[in-house]
């Protein structure tokens, strides 16, 4: 009974925490209050259906007293549980951040009030088990993303808010086509009912509808070669914004995709899975090589999304238990430890009022202690034993050499050389080299500066933890692993429950 | 009957998608409005097109009879319309403001954005 509330908790705590902190904007301080109280309430929420769901397996609950089918169930599985908790914990980093990094700006309030829309449909897309609401979901992302991307905005802003907007429309419009076509073909838009019922399509209708939803989510999780609207737009966006969407969005698509061609799909037969592999090699490349091209903070990390992104898929793409375990510890990692090095670009930029390489430098003798936190998650992030990335660069590419997919593991490595090229590129301009002439550096206050600093420790101090306890970690994966690929728990759970 | 509107629906996304395939950002919403309601239409049909028969399912039936149309796809374009209605006014309002601020309807113009 407990859990079967816990399952809807972080959906409308967050949802009542925007609208109320909407209806009292004008008063900005109780509105204020109102978002950090439901942001940390969400964090407990979390933690407490983690909790439940380790307990008790795969939880469900059908919402409004029909029963699964017919009614829209709500599910955590191991995957789901923890991508929630680090939703709510980077919603909780983003709204201390933000309440820096923005509050200088006209919008301010509407943008904490935005966040915790985007942190609805976040976790909505998480915990749904109907396919349809999925789409709903998702819609509840995108809109608020939007109304984010466009606040005080200026021309470069709107620029790539345009290209945003455009290829974001195109991917919903697709999956739900897919959805429409997939509901005539089996009746059905239960995901349980469904992976009961898609086997029994024939093959050229799965591949059809199969390959619409591969190319809806690959333009959400910024897939080869539909990524163009990441780089062009995530740069042009503030600090504390980037932070929030680097973190979640394209996660978002990736949870998608595993959710939907482990459960709906699965991956081999609908024979999608060489070009599933083919496509990730490549987005790993094509990112990383991106990256190496820029001088700008913003716009290297953005690039490193992309190449980030292809580790993920690759574990869904090789379709072992040991690879899948791998993706899911690859998200759960990259989201920290993304956010956090958008944090701490924000932060030198706040600080020196830039964000290109060439115009920053000295921080290392300024404040060597930002250095340290800094080389944390890039290390991480180039996957440095023992940080969180090491391990999970380790399991995809063990299982990719396990299955014999010795190019893709080759990639795999020469992409995890190429990140550190691009990390010790932003060490060496940032941090070692002389302060260029010129540089101006904005006092901040006491409070500001606690309001910078606290997320990024804290995002680091997890970095850390993952890469120490790394064993019950791996073991939660794999557990999450073998949910996935075997389906049968996650229906009887979802099919057999009691409204 | 369905058929002939999967034909339609076909066109419909040809149009569509050629339109959005446009530099100029009046034609790509042009596009983008045809698409969504092909794809709208797309569901509806996929329901089954009857005429005159309520959807009621006998008291000791577990499904739909043959010849009744089903009424869920209608529900989930119900949702499908109004969300895209409020996707296409924002995209509107977006590309209107990128005209301002840019001089330009001109896609291929919008390059202060990119990587280079």
């Amino acid at each position: 009974m407990m859990t079967d509330w816990l399952l809807v908790a972080p959906v409308i705590l967050a949802l009542l925490t925007g609208t109320v902190a909407a209806l009292f904007m004008r008063w900005r301080t109780f509105s204020m209050q109102v978002i950090w109280v439901g942001a940390v309430v969400q964090v407990v929420a979390a933690i407490a259906l983690l909790m439940g769901v380790l307990e008790e397996g795969i939880v469900a609950v059908s919402v409004g007293s029909w029963p699964a089918p017919f009614g829209i169930s709500f599910v955590a599985d191991n995957l789901s549980a923890a991508m929630v908790l680090i939703t709510a914990i980077i919603g909780l980093a983003t709204v201390a951040y933000a309440s820096a990094d923005l509050a200088s700006r006209p919008s301010y309030p509407l943008y904490q009030v935005l966040i915790q829309i985007l942190l609805v449909g976040v976790y909505g897309s998480f915990l749904t088990g109907d396919i349809f609401n999925l789409y709903v979901w998702f819609e509840v992302m995108l809109i608020s993303s939007f109304g984010l991307m466009i606040l005080d905005a200026n021309r470069v802003q709107i620029e790539g808010a345009v290209k945003y907007v455009i290829l974001n429309l195109i991917s919903t419009l697709v999956f739900l086509l897919a959805i429409g076509l997939l509901h005539g073909a089996t009746g059905t838009l239960n995901m349980a009912d469904l992976s009961m019922k898609v086997p029994l399509m024939d093959d050229g209708k799965t591949t059809l509808i199969a390959s619409l939803f591969l190319f809806g989510f690959a333009i959400k999780s910024a897939l080869f070669p539909v990524f163009a609207w990441l780089p062009a737009s995530y740069h042009t966006l503030p600090s504390g914004v980037v932070a929030i969407f680097a973190g979640l969005l394209t996660k978002v698509g990736v949870y998608a995709l595993m959710r939907v061609f482990t459960l709906v799909f699965s991956l081999p037969e609908t024979g999608l899975q060489p070009l599933l592999i083919i496509i990730a090699g490549l987005t790993m490349l094509t990112g990383v090589l991106g990256a190496a091209s820029q001088f700008n903070i913003k716009r290297i990390l953005s690039f490193h999304i992309i190449s980030q992104i292809g580790y993920m898929v690759m574990g869904l793409a090789l379709f072992t238990p040991l690879a899948i375990a791998g993706g899911i510890f690859y998200i759960i990692h990259h989201i920290i430890v993304k956010a956090n090095l958008f944090l701490i670009g924000g932060y030198l930029n706040r600080k020196h009022g830039s964000d290109n390489l060439g115009q920053l430098g000295g921080t290392y003798k300024t404040q060597p202690w930002l250095g340290v936190l800094f080389i944390i998650p890039a290390f991480s992030l180039a996957g440095f034993p023992p940080l969180s990335g090491f391990w999970g660069k380790f399991m995809v590419i063990r299982a990719s050499l396990e299955t014999s997919h010795y190019i893709l593991a080759a990639t795999a490595l020469f992409v995890g050389l190429m990140t550190i090229y691009s990390m010790t590129k932003i060490w060496s301009e940032a941090f070692w080299k002389a302060q260029p002439d010129g540089q101006t550096t904005e006092p901040l206050t006491r409070r500001e500066h606690w309001l910078y600093l606290t997320p990024i420790v804290t995002l680091a101090t997890l970095t850390i933890i993952i890469g120490l306890a790394v064993e019950p970690l791996y073991q939660f994966a794999n557990t999450a692993a073998l949910q996935m690929l075997d389906s049968t728990q996650y229906v009887n759970t979802v099919m057999g429950v009691r409204p | 009957m369905e058929t002939l509107w999967s034909i339609v629906v076909g066109i419909m996304l040809g149009v569509g998608i050629y339109l959005m395939m446009e530099r100029h950002i009046v034609r790509f919403i042009f596009g983008l409005m045809i698409v969504s309601n092909a794809v709208n239409l797309g569901i509806f049909v996929s329901g089954r097109l009857t005429k005159g028969n309520p959807p009621l399912i006998d008291e000791n039936a577990r499904q739909l009879a043959e010849g009744f149309a089903n009424p869920l796809p209608q529900a989930l374009i119900l949702t499908a319309i109004v969300i895209g209605f409020g996707l296409l006014l924002f995209t509107m309002i977006l590309a209107y403001r990128a005209y301002i601020e840019t001089g330009t309807a001109d896609l291929n113009q919008y390059r202060e954005s990119e990587t280079s």
